[in-house]
């Protein structure tokens, strides 16, 4: 993979117009929660959550085992129905306009959104046709995917075969590969390498550069710091929402680590 | 004596396709009472090194013993000594949490009664739950019940293979503290970690990489031969400014690391003020000379 290994002379592609487009829509709102809430039963598993990001934010969304993050994720992409409170993704609402949900988002999970049994361009085309693009537009998406990666002498091999940070990397591009609105990453970058991991991170900067909010959870706290802003739920409810610096700060900490354990060293709930 | 001792070991596993060295030619040793730590990302080889060591799987060659004993001639004397922690967790997940470190205390010839001191610390935390099912316990109270399971016949040295992956951070802060009173017990313990902030909780690490060993020694040792200047940078437009840095012609490397760019120049006395000037577009810039941490020194070794 050449993704700069060297971490030089590689810089990531650069579009100004997009520069310009970021600054102008900083204000839009693309997920607004407001009271959100899941029961099972008598177990609020998310409970009255309200929060909102922003166009192109790298929101980080943190919580212990078994706090609700996975329940209030699966309400935010349309897959599960809330049992109070309101939300709309993209603008549209998570009660309604669930299938709407689903074009306007990707989605990339712990284990892979990408099948194993076929090759890098077969999931390409895939994705591709399941969320609707033309043949043509997939081809055009996909060379340039497979120069931007480089990953041509690759193309035609099984994704199975491929070494871990590899995978991560074509699955996220993926993810976005229609162009979403959002892109949800649910603990996307265990078990890489240091710098795997970081040329991971250059492509979400670069995603949300172009305009393309990350919604992202993580076990990680030293990667908590690489985002925008960060919430960190416990037993189901928000407990802290701002960004790295400004939670430190309110912590009197030197960490995210610091932050988190002062917060979820209580918690009720296991997973 | 060294509690540990590993000498050229290589596994390879082949494929119809290919041969894959999982371990090339690995030696190192861990001092009895120690807590020596295996750092590396998956496909490091670090799962493998267990199994050789913990007498489940042979290398093709070396050889390697765990307190004089040869991982191959003596394996029913190591795993009567030795306590075994799997990456993945080995509990039995249809037996409860008293009845699964019942059956390991039987399978090793005595009682949770007879070692009970050793495992009281760990094992009170899951008492409220005794009579659940391993299945339905948290990833956090698993992983205590699991290392109650490994301890609880005594055993003079543990292995844990990456036990901390997929908890939450308060878990894996609790757990290394009970490391902490396990060697303050006597126990050698060797644990894996793709976590890098976790090595400096360990005596001595071996940072590992695609089968090799790129160092191995005590953490701050391994941190004070990073030997170049390092720079914390953070602007207003961090994608913009990884960009900027990289293109720069005195860079030699920089990644992103949370709210600061590490750089790292190529130049023994560099002048800032010409960095500054280079990145004069940039608002809201700060330049700091930082300390390195164990992660830069192994993205250091990683390029060599």
């Amino acid at each position: 993979m050449a993704l700069c290994l060297s971490g030089r002379k590689s810089p990531l592609p650069l579009r100004l117009e997009d520069t310009k487009k970021k600054t102008m829509a900083e204000k839009e709102v693309v997920i607004k929660t407001d009271k959100l809430t899941k029961k099972f039963g008598d177990f609020v598993a998310v409970s009255e959550i309200t929060f909102e990001v922003l166009k192109g934010e790298i929101f980080g969304f943190l919580g212990a085992n078994g706090a609700g993050k996975t329940t209030a994720m699966k309400m935010l992409i349309g897959i599960s129905k809330p049992s109070s409170g309101k939300a709309t993704i993209a603008g549209f609402d998570v009660y309604k306009e669930t299938e709407k949900i689903k074009k306007s988002i990707g989605y990339m999970s712990q284990k892979f959104s990408l099948y194993e049994d076929l090759t890098i361009n077969e999931n390409i085309q895939l994705f591709g046709g399941i969320y609707g693009l033309s043949d043509d537009e997939i081809e055009k998406r996909r060379s340039e995917l497979i120069d931007k990666l480089n990953l041509q002498n690759e193309a035609n091999k099984l994704v199975g075969s491929l070494p871990l940070g590899w995978k991560q990397k074509l699955a996220f591009s993926i993810a976005i590969f229609h162009t979403p609105k959002i892109v949800f990453l649910d603990e996307p970058t265990g078990g890489v390498d240091p710098i795997t991991r970081r040329q991971f991170w250059d492509m979400i900067y670069e995603a949300s550069h172009n305009g393309i909010t990350v919604f992202v959870t993580t076990h990680y706290m030293d990667e908590a710091e690489y985002c925008d802003r960060v919430s960190i739920m416990v037993d189901g409810v928000i407990k802290a929402l701002d960004s790295p610096a400004g939670l430190k700060k309110q912590f009197n900490a030197n960490s995210m680590d610091e932050v988190f354990i002062m917060l979820a060293r209580d918690a009720k709930r296991g997973e | 004596m060294n509690a540990i001792e590993v000498n050229n070991i290589t596994k390879t596993y082949s494929t119809k396709k290919n041969v894959i060295t999982a371990v090339d030619d690995i030696s190192f040793s861990v001092n009895e009472g120690e807590l020596f730590g295996l750092i590396g990302p998956d496909g490091a080889g670090k799962t493998s090194i267990f199994r050789i060591l913990t007498t489940v799987l042979l290398a093709d060659k070396g050889n390697a013993t765990v307190l004089r004993l040869d991982v191959v001639k003596d394996y029913t004397a190591i795993r009567n000594i030795i306590g075994y922690m799997p990456g993945r967790f080995s509990l039995y997940q249809d037996l409860t949490v008293e009845e699964n470190l019942n059956f390991f205390a039987t399978i090793f010839n005595t009682t949770i009664q007879e070692n009970y001191d050793l495992v009281a610390d760990i094992y009170k935390q899951l008492e409220p739950f005794k009579t659940r099912r391993a299945g339905k316990l948290s990833g956090g109270m698993k992983q205590k019940l699991a290392l109650s399971c490994a301890l609880i016949h005594k055993p003079k040295i543990l292995f844990l293979d990456e036990p901390t992956t997929g908890v939450d951070p308060v878990s894996r802060k609790e757990f290394w503290e009970m490391l902490k009173r396990l060697k303050a017990q006597g126990i050698s313990i060797l644990v894996s970690t793709p976590y890098m902030d976790e090595a400096n909780l360990c005596d001595r690490i071996a940072l590992i990489q695609t089968g090799k060993i790129l160092e191995i020694d005590a953490p701050q040792n391994i941190v004070s031969r990073f030997d170049k200047n390092l720079y914390a940078v953070k602007s207003k437009s961090m994608f913009n400014l990884l960009n900027d840095l990289r293109a720069y012609s005195k860079t030699e490397s920089c990644f992103a690391f949370g709210q600061y760019h590490h750089l790292v120049l190529n130049e023994v006395h560099p002048d800032l003020n010409e960095l500054k000037s280079y990145l004069k577009n940039h608002s809201e810039l700060e330049i700091n000379q930082i300390n390195p941490g164990i992660e830069d020194r192994f993205m250091q070794l990683m390029k060599k």
